[in-house]
Order: C-alpha cells, then structure tokens, then sequence
C-alpha cells in the first residue's frame, strides 16, 4: 500500500461531496455531502501522519509527537464536524417550520 | 509469507475504496434521502475500515462511535422529522456546470497526487522505520498526553465549541 492510493480515494470523497453540496437542492442532503467532505479531509490527514514525517528529528528516532500529528487534527475535525451537523440539522428543523420545504433554495428572505 | 500478507491488505484496500467510493456516490444520485443517509452510514464505515489500513486504531473507533452511532443517527431523526414534507432529494440547474468543473478539479489534483515525488519530505527516514515507529508506539497512550499537553489549548477551544454548538442548536429548535 502506498500513500496515493489514499490521497486519490481521499480526493475522489472529498470531489463526490463537493460537487453534491453545490448541486443537491435538499438541505439535508447538503448536510451529508459536507460531512463526506470532512471525511476526505480526515482520511488524507491520517493517510499523511502515516507514510511522511513533519520534521526530523536529531537521532533519526521517530517521536510519537512526530508520527502522530495527523491524528490529532483529525480528532478535532471530527469534533467539529459534531458541533457543524448538531447546528445544521437545527436550522435544517426551523427551516421546515417555517417555509415548510427542506429545499434551500426556498429560503430567499435576504435576497431582496 | 510476506508477501502473502502484503497481498491479502490489498485486496482488502480496494475492496474498502470500492464500497466507500460506490456508497459516497450513491449518496449524492440517490432521490431518497432516507437511503442516501443509509449509503452515508456505509461510506463512514469504509473510511473507518482505512483508518484501520492506516494504524490508526483509536480513529478508527471514534469514527464508528461518533460518525455511524452519533451524526447518522443524528441525520436520520432529522430525515424522518422531515418526513411530512416529502420532497425527495433532486439536483438544482447547475447540475452539468458543476459536474464538469469539479470533474476538472479532481483530474487535476489526482494528477498532482501522482505526479509528486513524496519520499522528498520524508527526509532520512524509511518507510520501514515508519513502519516499526508504528508499531513501536502506544497510539492511544500518546494522543491521550499529547492532548493535555502540546495542544491543550485547542482541547479547551473545541470543548468551548461544542458547548456553543449544544446551547445554539437548542436556542434554535425551541419553540416560543
């Protein structure tokens, strides 16, 4: 196994929810596309803290700080992807409350 | 032996990347919402199934905890609270637009992804010594401390951002 594989199934995922965040007429559908974006996102962080190093170290011993750093971030992306469905699945309810449609394209109030 | 082994990971990789990569776009063309959040459940579990590829352990259970237990769950209570609505799940009128470029964009960076020399950031180390470091060192252990430590600050700014995001998402469901 190499490191483009990863990075290409990563960049395929992240390009999949790209294009049906802008394309997808559903708010929750959206809300799925980006939660897919963020997965790309982790998995090419993890897939990089796996076969490159940040920097090196003095005696060429790895240090977990070194080999782990990818792992970090995606922790807290996951945390934040959390916190952003909690959020978006809120509004996504008032939404239907109030324009009684799940389709974005619906909430036009700003736009004059 | 070796190589045995090398063989069978492979395999199970591109079964992994097919099923994830299948489901993720299923998740966009399907017309039900309710089964796309059920092909969405199947894309997290391969992306956990490559953070298992990738020693990443810990990830791994916090993506089957988090992601399939806590946010699919999450998104199917918010499917079926919509449900009186019914509206399907169909594409606006950028649908080819959209489609070309970031078709474009993917070729484009796929062939950036392959045409990159990425041994030059390594340095002196191997991808062996990659390897044993991997399996030299206590994964949970070390993120468990480097989170108290190194990057505690951003510990206490995430728990400050969840705590916002519980008391927002109340403020803006209940009822007045």
């Amino acid at each position: 196994m190499e490191l483009q594989q990863f990075l290409i199934i990563g960049a395929i995922l992240f390009f999949i929810g790209l294009f049906g965040s802008f394309t997808k007429r559903n708010a929750i559908v959206v809300l799925m596309c980006i939660e897919l974006m963020f997965n790309a996102v982790n998995l090419t962080a993890v897939a990089m803290s796996r076969y490159l190093v940040p920097y090196s170290t003095d005696n060429g011993a790895l240090i977990a700080e070194t080999i782990l750093t990818g792992q970090i971030f995606s922790i807290f992306i996951i945390t934040i992807a959390a916190a952003e469905i909690a959020v978006g699945l809120a509004i996504v309810i008032v939404l239907v409350r109030n324009y009684k449609s799940v389709f974005i394209s619906d909430a036009k109030e700003l736009k004059h | 032996m070796e190589s045995d082994t090398a063989l069978i990971i492979d395999i199970v990789f591109w079964i992994i990347a097919i099923c994830t990569i299948v489901s993720a776009i299923a998740v966009v063309a399907l017309k039900d919402v309710f089964r796309s959040a059920l092909f969405l459940i199947v894309t997290f579990v391969g992306v956990a199934g490559m953070f298992l590829l990738l020693r990443a352990e810990f990830l791994a259970m916090v993506q089957i905890l988090l992601y399939v237990g806590a946010i699919a769950v999450l998104i199917l209570f918010a499917v079926v609270l919509t449900r009186d609505v019914e509206q399907g799940s169909p594409f606006n009128r950028y649908l080819v637009p959209v489609l070309f470029i970031s078709g474009l964009m993917l070729a484009g960076v796929i062939f950036v992804i392959t045409n990159t020399d990425w041994t030059v950031t390594s340095g002196d180390i191997s991808s062996e010594q990659m390897t044993t470091a991997f399996a030299e060192t206590s994964i949970l252990g070390n993120i468990a401390e480097l989170l108290i430590t190194k990057y505690v600050l951003a510990f206490e700014a995430v728990s400050v951002v969840l705590l916002g995001a519980v008391i927002g998402a109340l403020a803006l469901v209940r009822r007045r």
